[in-house]
């Protein structure tokens, strides 16, 4: 079972991980943890506690000068004249195609805009954007190198970190520059797990104080299979499963994000196209079994494909997204998934999977 | 539970296990395979009366990230399965050798057990 890790790249946390027990794998150029103690009950400490996750490798992109804002309003979809000062903002890069080549954040600090990557698409992100800002007066820095990431998520993941913090922690969507556990971070309302929660971002050579401060708090590690099962259970999209060149945004659903007055990269394409005969929707198993990813997907208006599968440890089922056509895309629609040459029931569902979508 | 490997049942290098007993014999996994799998979360058993052929993979176990193949020690017909971990799928993990038991086998051909490995041998493999 060895395998060659020499070349893979390490965070500030690795020690941390190793001596935790971790399971360690390859996952976009980097050695990280995927378990702590087990998938399902880091899962679950997310829903019910507060976890913390390495995201180290996660790159960003720093922009800056007279016309950074002009400038990420032409590349990212969402409408940048809206995101206001110490605020974080959701949109994708397209290609001119409409094709998806990343989602991202982008927090506005001052005047300075940061940018948060896909560590697997961000060395091809920074040089995307780096040759579009060749007539625009900004610069665009890959500061991947500066920052570490963590990301502390659950229902009691707020009050753990404002114990260590000397300032109020920014609400969802916002960010906040605190001394946490002594050290300088950029305090953000972000998350990927469908609970409350902040992500922090500090010097590489700071990770090892707050890790330790917040599993002191009683904040559990967690890996990136919970990670996973996490997003899923949410209906976040991944980079590479839910989302790619391939793929609209409009039919990943995320139209919302997608302002084409902005005149952005992609736009006019979108545009052109009109309503898609595909779209991205949620699912989960009426009975036995677990979706994959590339599982065909049968449905009374044609065929699709599964883009993410798992077990959700909330539901006790299996659940996934896939694409559809627009027909049969209807929450309700009763598809089946072929598993490995077994027809599963499934229904398409509301986002959220899980949480249950509250009342009213 | 804690790594264990019991000298009442046979190995396969495939890290499965056949308790026999005279032309009959149960199979499972070894604590080896369920730790790399990790929670198993879903098992489908294959249909009473199906045959499984020795060095085949005769079902399926899938954890959170990952399907694995189960491989057959030994060939025959199958007279029973653990219908149990229909519902309880993670008993492979806390008692591989006892509840987690898959598939019960009228065996074709005993004396394939003398390919099978014992204890010692299983281990010498596992520290390769």
């Amino acid at each position: 079972m060895a395998s060659t890790t020499s070349s893979l790249r390490r965070t500030p946390l690795f020690d941390r991980h190793a001596a935790a027990g971790a399971r360690l794998v390859a996952f976009a150029g980097w050695e990280m943890p995927v378990q702590y103690g087990g998938v399902g009950e880091e899962h679950m400490a997310v829903r019910g506690r507060a976890g913390v996750f390495d995201v180290s490798h996660m790159g960003q992109v720093e922009t800056r000068g007279p016309q950074a804002e002009a400038f990420l309003q032409h590349v990212l979809s969402n409408d940048v004249g809206e995101l206001a000062d110490g605020r974080a903002q959701y949109s994708v890069l397209c290609r001119d195609d409409g094709g998806v080549l990343d989602d991202l954040f982008t927090y506005r600090l001052g005047d300075r805009f940061l940018t948060v990557t896909n560590a697997a698409n961000h060395d091809a992100d920074h040089a995307w954007l780096s040759e579009r800002a060749s007539g625009f007066d900004v610069e665009v820095d890959d500061v991947a190198a500066r920052y570490a990431m963590l990301a502390v998520q659950g229902p009691d993941a707020r009050a753990a970190v404002a114990a260590l913090a000397d300032g109020e922690l920014p609400a969802r969507m916002g960010t906040a520059t605190l001394d946490v556990a002594g050290e300088q971070c950029l305090v953000c309302g972000t998350g990927y797990t469908g609970e409350d929660g902040v992500e922090l971002l500090a010097a590489p050579e700071h990770a090892v104080a707050l890790w330790d401060a917040l599993l002191e708090r009683g904040v559990v590690p967690t890996g990136l299979g919970a990670r996973d099962t996490l997003r899923l259970e949410a209906c976040f999209h991944l980079y590479g499963n839910d989302l790619s060149t391939d793929r609209s945004p409009v039919e990943a659903g995320l139209g919302w994000c997608c302002k084409l007055d902005t005149g952005f990269v992609g736009s006019q394409t979108l545009r052109d196209a009109g309503e898609p005969a595909d779209r991205l929707v949620p699912f989960a198993f009426t009975g036995p079994g677990i979706p994959r990813q590339g599982n065909p997907v049968a449905t009374g208006a044609g065929e699709g494909i599964v883009t993410s599968g798992t077990h959700s440890p909330c539901l006790g089922l299996g659940i996934g997204m896939a694409y559809v056509p627009a027909d049969a895309a209807a929450p309700g629609t009763a598809i089946e998934v072929d598993v490995r040459g077994k027809l599963r029931a499934a229904e398409i569902r509301e986002k959220p999977l899980y949480p249950p979508r509250k009342a009213g | 539970m804690a790594e264990s490997y019991p000298d009442d049942v046979k190995y396969h290098p495939e890290h499965d296990w056949a308790r026999i007993d005279g032309d009959e014999a149960v199979f499972g996994v070894t604590w080896y395979a369920q730790d790399a799998l990790g929670e198993v979360v879903f098992y489908d058993p294959p249909e009473v009366g199906g045959t499984v052929s020795k060095d085949q993979a005769y079902t399926e176990v899938e954890s959170v990230k990952a399907v694995s193949d189960v491989f057959a020690p030994l060939s025959g017909e199958i007279i029973e399965v653990n219908e149990a971990l229909n519902d309880s799928p993670e008993a492979i993990n806390a008692d591989p050798y006892g509840d987690g038991w898959m598939v019960k086998v009228r065996l074709s051909d005993p004396s394939e057990v003398e390919s099978l490995l014992d204890v010692d041998a299983y281990k010498a493999l596992l520290q390769g």
